[in-house]
């Protein structure tokens, strides 16, 4: 039996900034819910499932994801779920959901506010509570950790990440949406100090506040509401051991294996032309091209990746819907596009998505 | 209509600070008893590799594992990140090198700090060992850091039954995290409003209700609401309730009401508390008026007008 | 395409209490996820993704402890997917679960949910302050007692209800080994006696706060072939949101609450619930709730939930038994009270509820909610496959 087959249709985002105090959070996502309804012009009625994803430790506010409810008009009562993690995998619950066939349409979004906090510190809320968390390591030092493991094994070095983040960055420059956008050349990105060795600040992704909405349809839906739908060929995630320690932070297991069930390694699959990647630090675009088999004739990141903006929660679906967004303007025939969760890429989801063939 | 006006941002601290109390189960009581003891303890998986920090399921088989191991307490970097600028809870206040650890007896690697003078000291592969704190309490922290130190890789580990006295079975893990909120603009023109005692609520453009205290969207419609509406000052106790057991992070004595009340010209309730009457004389459909106190963002409590009890139908729709 | 059947195979769940202090949290969910394989004799490596779920991470401290989880849930290699619906969320774990089966994404899928509520205490996370909001509430009790009043307002309920409601669910708590609070001496007086806490709810009217975790072994049709015991097959599942606070809300009644259960009774072809289901594990945080939300499911008339309390119609031994387990008044590891609601309809069908068995019970609902009553999630689970 063949599954339905399920279509990204239309994608929104904020024009993402460093912070956006005058807005709560819900005032933030509303017009992104809004542009992306319109997009196919359905009202919140005419959706069948709503799936969302945020994460309460960004601005400290238990059930925040109650009040951002308030934005999408959940009247009459709608048929709605929660994730606690990036969107990439809202958008993956309602992908299931559109699977078994009980809904044709959903509103995937999510959305997170990272400048009230300090999210390194907040980031390490994450890790094992008994041997790490009492240490306080930050986002930052952990990718550094990762990074340099990374130059140890010859697989790159400074040099080339700081041509990662020039590359990103000036791709940016066409992305109204990106909170960072142009860079100098790569050999004066090296003039800058480190922020944590080895990584200096181009490497990292810039710290802000954002939101990003898509809509899902399956089949002849799909079709109605967009000219040429990204449709999901496939769509996977793993997650690795939590203990840094344990695992080869070179590799990423997890993404090879999801790109496999993704069907991106498959016989009969053409090449993709397009990847985008979650590699909030440039270390991991190298980690993340190496194991999903990226040759240099794939346009890697286009938007300008996390690099360019990386609102936490929200960056992963961007991905998303940024390789479903370049399909949709016939830019892309085929393209794959990762989400990643957790320290040094810990669980990590890949989705191939393709214009009609 | 009167149009809204430009709101003031407004922001304040907050602060989410705990201290977790988190029970260990064996394999970290053992582990973190070990270090209080100056002793570090691994755990053997079936296929024999000693993991370190010793973690109570096995990664690969996702089995448990209770077979301790002590190992050295030097070893070897595997990899490391030089940080400048520690940060609040971080194990030293001097630049050092974060290092991943794979101590002697090991086959898995241990995150920690190493002091080191500079980056220009650290490197992988490099020989490192445990500077144990002064003071030890059975937790990750009685490993002060590591420090450099010449030596020879001793790859024996030695079976131990993580037995000892007095073992640790939980630790205290205090936990602040400060943000500073802001409440967004349909809240700061509210609480901009209250400054001068007034409240104002704002009308959905597409349904026509009044939302007070507005909250940026009106939420069955899913649209911004804008349109400033004044509404009370009086109002009706809905509903309410009795509180008579006092919370540690309030100061109100009890007992006390707190109700649900409909301003007029509102179209549901917000909270408040009723006083200027007996907490058991509070009834569904008192007319009340709000109680202001010099300096108070927002009426102290409301109390009864006299006005007579509304009647029920006219605030069923607002419970 | 239809979808596939789902079967509940394993079930398992920790002997919840006030603090686990043996267990780190990986222990915790590790020995109900352990009793939910046994139960479905299968091994981690039959599992081919685990579906986690919670209530707020500040709850614990740890942020997203699905990574820490990881490991200690065989998920390592595995797809695992967090939940987070607020008090319904144990409810809408096991149907986001339940979807990977249904759409052959995956056949046999873990799914968990768990509070370890003694890291910290609810009070505490529940009411983090806000500034510029005036603080008026700390706690749950407070936030629902006024509802309780509009309910005892609108249908003239006896005041007594709230008494037999806590007096029934903590006496089948006896006939529950898992179940939090064994209160062998307690009677109606005493409950009857117990204090104001927030008036019209008394002490023993509350849930309590604990240490817990629930887990299912969920599967296809083959899946539910090879298991050693009766399966539960899933009939009907829904979850409805509505917003938190609205002009026209009906806090006593969300009708997000009566569309969820109109949603799978009409999956589930019931058109009577009263006499169609034998055994209701209703989300009763509040003894009160349980007559409100009984007008709210459809099984009495609006103004007429009291009279099935009152009349001992939700009994044990009754016609409609209404938490044979003891309820969340007798256990409430609140991320996880939503599952165990679920898992004990599931437990019903499939007549291994031991002493708390409801006699016969061929059909049982499971109900969770959450937030301000806007968040539902519901199942009904049935000893027969579904038709078709």
């Amino acid at each position: 039996m063949n599954p339905r087959r399920v279509a990204v249709v239309a994608f929104a985002q904020t024009r993402h900034r460093r912070r956006s105090a005058e807005l709560s959070e819900v005032e933030m996502l509303m017009p992104v819910l809004h542009e992306v309804l319109a997009a196919v012009g359905l009202r919140t009625g005419e959706i069948d499932f709503t799936c969302s994803g945020s994460a309460d430790y960004l601005a400290g506010r238990a059930f925040s994801f109650t009040m951002a409810l308030d934005g999408v008009g959940a009247w009459p009562p709608i048929s709605e779920s929660h994730v606690e993690t990036d969107g990439a995998w809202a958008l993956y619950e309602a992908w299931v959901k559109l699977l078994t066939g009980e809904a044709d349409t959903a509103l995937v979004y999510s959305y997170g506010k990272s400048s009230p906090g300090q999210l390194r510190d907040v980031l390490t809320r994450q890790l094992d509570p008994y041997y790490l968390a009492p240490l306080w390591p930050d986002s930052v030092s952990l990718a550094a950790l990762q990074a340099q493991a990374l130059i140890d094994e010859g697989a790159t070095d400074e040099r080339a990440l700081a041509g990662v983040a020039a590359r990103s960055r000036c791709a940016a420059e066409h992305n109204p949406h990106a909170q960072l956008a142009g860079s100098a050349a790569p050999d004066a990105l090296l003039d800058d100090p480190y922020l944590v060795r080895p990584l200096r600040r181009h490497d990292c992704p810039p710290i802000g506040d954002g939101a990003a909405a898509v809509v899902l349809a399956a089949e002849d839906t799909a079709r109605r509401l967009c000219p040429r739908p990204a449709w999901i060929r496939g769509i996977d995630h793993r997650i690795e051991p939590h203990g840094l320690g344990v695992r080869d932070l070179t590799r990423s297991p997890s993404t090879r294996l999801a790109a496999r069930h993704a069907g991106l390694f498959d016989d009969d699959a053409p090449p993709v032309d397009t990847a985008e990647l979650h590699a909030p630090f440039t270390s991991q675009e190298v980690i993340l091209r190496r194991e999903l088999r990226l040759d240099d004739d794939v346009r890697v990141n286009p938007s300008g990746g996390a690099l360019a903006a990386n609102p936490m929660m929200a960056a992963g679906l961007i991905r998303l819907g940024e390789a479903a967004a370049r399909i949709h303007r016939g830019e892309s025939h085929r393209a794959v596009a990762h989400a990643t969760s957790g320290p040094c890429l810990q669980h990590n989801l890949v989705a191939v998505l393709e214009g009609e063939a | 209509m009167t149009p809204a006006p430009a709101p003031e941002v407004l922001s304040a601290p907050l602060a989410v600070e705990f201290p977790f109390t988190r029970s260990l189960g064996p394999v970290q009581s053992a582990f973190l008893t070990g270090l209080r003891e100056r002793t570090v303890l691994g755990v053997r998986t079936a296929d024999g590799r000693v993991l370190l920090p010793p973690v109570e399921y096995d990664p690969v088989t996702a089995e448990e594992i209770r077979d301790l191991v002590e190992v050295g307490t030097a070893g070897t970097v595997t990899t490391w990140a030089w940080n400048p600028a520690p940060r609040r809870g971080q194990p030293l206040t001097t630049p050092f090198a974060w290092a991943l650890v794979r101590l002697d007896g090991a086959d898995t690697a241990l995150l920690h700090a190493l002091d080191a003078p500079g980056p220009d000291a650290v490197r992988t592969g490099m020989r490192v060992r445990v500077r144990w704190a002064g003071e030890r309490t059975g937790a990750i922290t009685d490993i002060a850091c590591f420090e450099p130190y010449e030596s020879e890789p001793d790859p024996r580990g030695a079976p131990h039954d993580g037995e000892f006295a007095d073992p640790v079975r939980g630790i205290v893990a205090p936990a602040r995290l400060d943000y500073v909120y802001s409440p967004g603009r349909a809240q700061s023109r509210y609480i901009a409003a209250l400054a001068g005692r007034r409240t104002m609520g704002e009308r959905c453009p597409s349904c026509r209700k009044v939302y007070v205290p507005p909250r940026g969207a009106c939420p069955t419609c899913g649209v911004a609401t804008e349109e400033q509406v004044e509404v009370g000052p009086r109002g009706t106790v809905t509903t309410f309730c009795i509180v008579n057991i006092k919370a540690k992070n309030l100061d109100i004595e009890v007992p006390y009401v707190y109700a649900h009340i409909a301003l007029d010209g509102a179209d549901l309730a917000l909270h408040g508390r009723i006083g200027g009457i007996p907490y058991d004389q509070v009834r569904m459909g008192l007319r009340v008026e709000p109680v202001w106190t010099e300096g108070g963002r927002y009426p102290d409590h409301y109390r009864p007008t006299g006005e007579p009890d509304a009647d029920y139908d006219t605030y069923k729709e607002l419970l | 395409m239809s979808k596939e059947p789902i079967a509940v195979v394993g079930v398992g769940q920790t002997k919840h209490t006030a603090a686990r202090r043996d267990v780190s949290i990986a222990g915790l969910v590790r020995e109900a996820a352990l009793r939910a394989l046994e139960d479905a004799e299968l091994t981690w490596a039959d599992i081919d993704a685990v579906v986690i779920g919670k209530a707020p991470d500040f709850f614990e401290g740890v942020m997203m402890p699905e990574l820490y989880l990881a490991d200690a849930l065989g998920a390592v290699g595995k797809p695992m997917l967090r939940v987070h619906t607020a008090g319904s969320v144990g409810g809408s774990t096991a149907l986001v679960a339940a979807n990977l089966v249904a759409a052959r994404v995956h056949r046999t899928v873990l799914t968990l949910a768990f509070e370890k509520q003694s890291e910290s205490n609810a009070m505490w996370g529940l009411s983090l302050p806000i500034p510029f909001q005036q603080p008026l509430l700390a706690g749950a009790g407070g936030f629902f007692a006024p509802h309780v009043r509009a309910y005892i307002r609108r249908t003239g309920a006896p005041a007594a209800i709230g008494s037999l409601v806590a007096y029934k669910d903590r006496r089948n708590a006896l006939r529950n080994p898992y179940a939090h609070l064994h209160e062998k001496d307690l009677t109606l007086e005493k409950v009857q006696a117990s204090p104001m806490l927030w008036d019209p709810i008394r002490y023993s009217e509350t849930c309590p706060s604990s240490d817990g975790a629930c887990a299912m072994v969920l599967a296809d049709r083959a899946g539910a072939a090879r298991a050693p015991r009766p399966p539960a097959w899933v009939h009907g599942g829904a979850m409805r949101s509505e917003p938190t606070l609205f002009a026209g809300k009906d806090f006593v009644s969300p009708r997000a609450g009566q569309d969820c259960a109109a949603d799978v009774y009409r999956q589930a072809g019931i058109t009577d619930p009263r006499r169609e289901i034998d055994a209701v594990e209703m989300y009763v945080p509040f003894s009160w709730y349980e007559p409100m939300w009984l007008e709210n499911l459809g099984f009495a008339a609006e103004g007429e939930g009291w009279k099935l309390t009152e009349s001992g119609v939700t009994g044990i031994d009754g016609d409609l038994p209404v938490n044979p387990s003891g309820g969340v008044l007798s256990t409430n590891p609140i991320g996880a009270s939503g599952m165990i609601r679920f898992a004990e309809a599931a437990l019903q069908v499939r007549g291994r509820a031991g002493e708390h068995q409801v006699e016969g019970a061929r059909r049982a609902l499971g109900h969770a909610y959450g937030g301000g009553s806007q968040f539902f999630s519901m199942w009904l689970v049935a000893a027969e496959p579904p038709a078709g």
